[in-house]
């Protein structure tokens, strides 16, 4: 089993989306996951897969092509960045209350205002309470093999919910790395057969979808999705595990680096944990207890995993590539910051936004961090709490 | 088999009773007299983009509709019935579905002018084998009568009012069935409520039974937002005809055809005057209000009359 070859990020989500041979796959290109429905075209154009691709005129009508799609009864795929999911948002909400488990490839990049076509998580952060299922990716073979596990996850009966898969823009998406690709077949089995319950095109029983749902109906089905991305907990571990049996590769809620006995953590999400990660090594080697969770689900959000591994850290920084214009911190601080809220003993918790639109992060910038949080550990005082790296300042900034 | 009214109502209704659109709705008799087009053994997924007849006819947990029915958004039926027209194709070919389904979407002109245009366009331009039918009743009357690009000129809208100074929507209904037609898609037919329904029949059914994409706009009049009396419904669709307001023609394969041509053309005040939203226009010096209609009319119905020659 398994090819060892090199792929930039956009191939490799290309080439598991020709193994998984979805049924349509509706997009609209936009930089920097453009190449994603490019390699996918050819595929199509070659006859290497079945699947109807719909070229469509924009974003919106690409989210509302695999939301019809799906629920007709076949499976469905997509890619984009930024703009591009900004402008299906509507659609994103009307995917996930219809239940309609579509699997989006989302390349990360700034939010316009003003336009930028680098990463940061502004994009997924800002649908975070969409009832979409968010899974990230730090490496090519992350984005690949996530991509794989999202159908099963998302189509689970007990779930039925849309997956997002993500991954950094230009940083992964066309950075070209090793990576380890399944064979057609053992995608094919591991994914499955879509089996929906009912579609569209079931011609003994006609269904209809996207109703008016009065007030006296709709707290009840948002009742029910809630449920489901809480049942999304146990499918994810599980499809992680039988994953972890076909390739060797372990996935879970998050990744734990060096943290049995570390008294100082990051938390963060993405392709910089490969440089915390550094810092991390380097400060071990200089005698430093600090580790490292790099999250990989942040819908559902794994409240008390993150805070039961926590539970023995004196210092905790939070790292967000997105800003949240909440004047008290980005997203992922809200999420890390509430769960540790029982944790007996929790640690300080303090919040850097970081790499928005590109701006570059370095070990330096970490092993900083760290040398702050021990200070912060030592003197009890964690100071302004909600802070920014690698920026200018101006005269007159703190 | 020579058309007839009465064998078309007695075929079993597939948009039934019970749903909560306004007595008189021009939306219902649009989706009825579509819907009978279908041969009954054909089935249909029908497309509704979010309005009054989406509102009113699939309120959970109930539906009005006996073929399967997605309502996605506001500005998306064209795209809402690609998407589920792709699948159709594949799990076709896959040998996952072998009956024949009929895909239709229809829309409001906001649905389908406005907010809806462009993926409505672009559907159009793919190719999708999917009739789009827009139930024209020229504004928004699910949100209260607001004007739309279809609004006519002159019309008392809430967005448009007829007030001192500005005397109703200031400019002309948009010419969408022709916009539509410039796509060079290979059926589109532009038809009202007149007599035994028997233009409106052929077109719907030509509109489904035509391969590709094809557009029917429906002339259905809203009594509440045009203000007449209910049951005047098939006179208003009779002389907007007549009056060469809303001319009946289609376009095959790019040939223009005029399907109908009133023995004696009535002046516009004849149609406008039936009309509250009209009314403003037929006060002491407004005369040349209606004037500007009149000209406009003739203008267009000559232009027709050219394409269509």
């Amino acid at each position: 089993m398994g090819k060892k070859t090199r792929l930039s990020g956009n191939e490799a989500i290309a080439y598991a989306m020709k193994q998984i041979n979805p049924d349509v796959m509706g997009a609209f290109p936009i930089t920097p996951s453009t190449e994603i429905p490019q390699y996918f075209a050819s595929y199509v154009a070659n006859g290497e897969v079945d699947t109807e691709f719909v070229a469509v005129e924009s974003e919106h009508s690409a989210m509302s092509t695999c939301y019809a799609a799906q629920a007709a009864g076949g499976r469905a795929v997509t890619a984009t960045s930024s703009a591009g999911m900004a402008l299906m948002w509507e659609m994103l909400y009307v995917t996930s209350s219809a239940r309609l488990p579509v699997t989006m490839a989302l390349v990360n990049r700034a939010l316009t205002g003003p336009i930028n076509i680098n990463n940061d998580h502004s994009d997924s952060m800002g649908a975070r309470d969409s009832g979409w299922i968010q899974l990230y990716s730090e490496t090519n073979q992350e984005a690949y093999d996530n991509y794989i596990q999202a159908i099963p996850i998302g189509e689970n009966g007990k779930v039925r919910l849309p997956v997002m898969v993500c991954q950094d823009g230009f940083i992964t998406s066309h950075a070209v790395e090793n990576i380890e690709l399944l064979d057609d077949e053992e995608v094919k089995k591991f994914v499955g057969e879509y089996k929906p319950e009912n579609y569209l095109l079931k011609k003994e029983n006609p269904l209809a979808v996207g109703p008016y749902d009065i007030s006296n109906y709709y707290m009840e089905h948002k009742k029910q999705q809630a449920e489901a991305m809480k049942n999304a907990k146990a499918v994810i571990l599980s499809i992680a595990k039988k994953f972890e049996q076909l390739t060797g590769r372990k996935y879970g809620f998050f990744e734990s680096y060096q943290m049995e006995d570390a008294e100082t953590a990051l938390v963060i999400i993405g392709s910089s944990a490969g440089t915390a990660k550094e810092a991390v090594r380097r400060l071990r080697q200089a005698g430093k207890k600090v580790g490292l969770i790099k999250l990989r689900v942040f819908r559902p959000f794994p409240a008390e995993e993150l805070a039961a591994e926590m539970s023995g850290v004196k210092a905790v920084a939070v790292m967000d590539k997105a800003e949240g214009f909440s004047a008290c911190g980005g997203p992922l601080f809200a999420e890390v910051r509430s769960a540790l809220y029982d944790v007996k003993n929790r640690p300080f918790a303090i919040n850097y936004v970081y790499g928005l639109g590109g701006r570059d992060i370095c070990v330096e910038h970490f092993e900083m961090i760290y040398d702050n949080l021990f200070e912060i550990a030592k003197t009890g005082n964690p100071g302004e709490v909600y802070r920014h790296i690698g920026q200018r300042e101006q005269e007159g900034d703190k | 088999m020579a058309y007839s009214l009465k064998q078309q109502v007695e075929k079993p209704e597939r948009f039934v009773g019970g749903h909560r659109l306004c007595a008189g709705c021009g939306a219902a008799i649009t989706v009825r007299g579509v819907m009978r087009a279908l041969k009954p053994e054909d089935k249909a997924v029908v497309v509704n983009a979010t309005g009054c007849l989406e509102v009113s006819s699939f309120l959970y947990p109930y539906t009005a509709w006996e073929d399967s029915y997605i309502h996605s958004a506001f500005e998306n039926a064209g795209a809402t019935a690609g998407g589920v027209e792709a699948a159709y194709r594949v799990l076709k070919k896959k040998g996952k579905v072998n009956e024949t389904f009929k895909f239709i979407a229809f829309g409001g002109d906001g649905g389908t002018y406005d907010i809806g245009f462009q993926s409505l366009s672009g559907a159009m331009e793919r190719g999708h084998d999917i009739v789009y039918v827009c139930y024209d009743n020229e504004a928004y009357m699910n949100t209260g009568v607001q004007r739309s690009s279809s609004t006519p000129r002159f019309a008392d809208a809430t967005t448009t009012p007829a007030g001192s100074i500005i005397p109703g929507k200031p400019q002309n209904k948009k010419d969408l069935t022709a916009i539509m037609a410039a796509h060079g898609i290979p059926y589109v037919a532009q038809t009202t409520f007149l007599g035994n329904f028997k233009d409106f029949h052929e077109k719907a059914e030509k509109a489904i039974y035509t391969e590709g994409p094809t557009f029917l706009n429906v002339m259905s009049p809203c009594p509440r937002g045009w203000r007449y009396e209910t049951e005047d419904i098939a006179e208003i669709c009779k002389l907007a005809v007549d009056t060469c307001v809303w001319p009946l023609f289609e376009v095959v394969d790019g040939v223009w055809k005029l399907n109908y041509e009133p023995r004696k053309k009535l002046p516009v005040e004849e149609y406008l005057k039936k009309q509250g939203r009209f009314r403003h226009m037929f006060n002491p010096g407004s005369e040349w209000m209606i004037e500007e209609v009149q000209k406009h009319v003739d203008k267009k119905w000559e232009a027709l009359l050219n394409k269509c020659k």
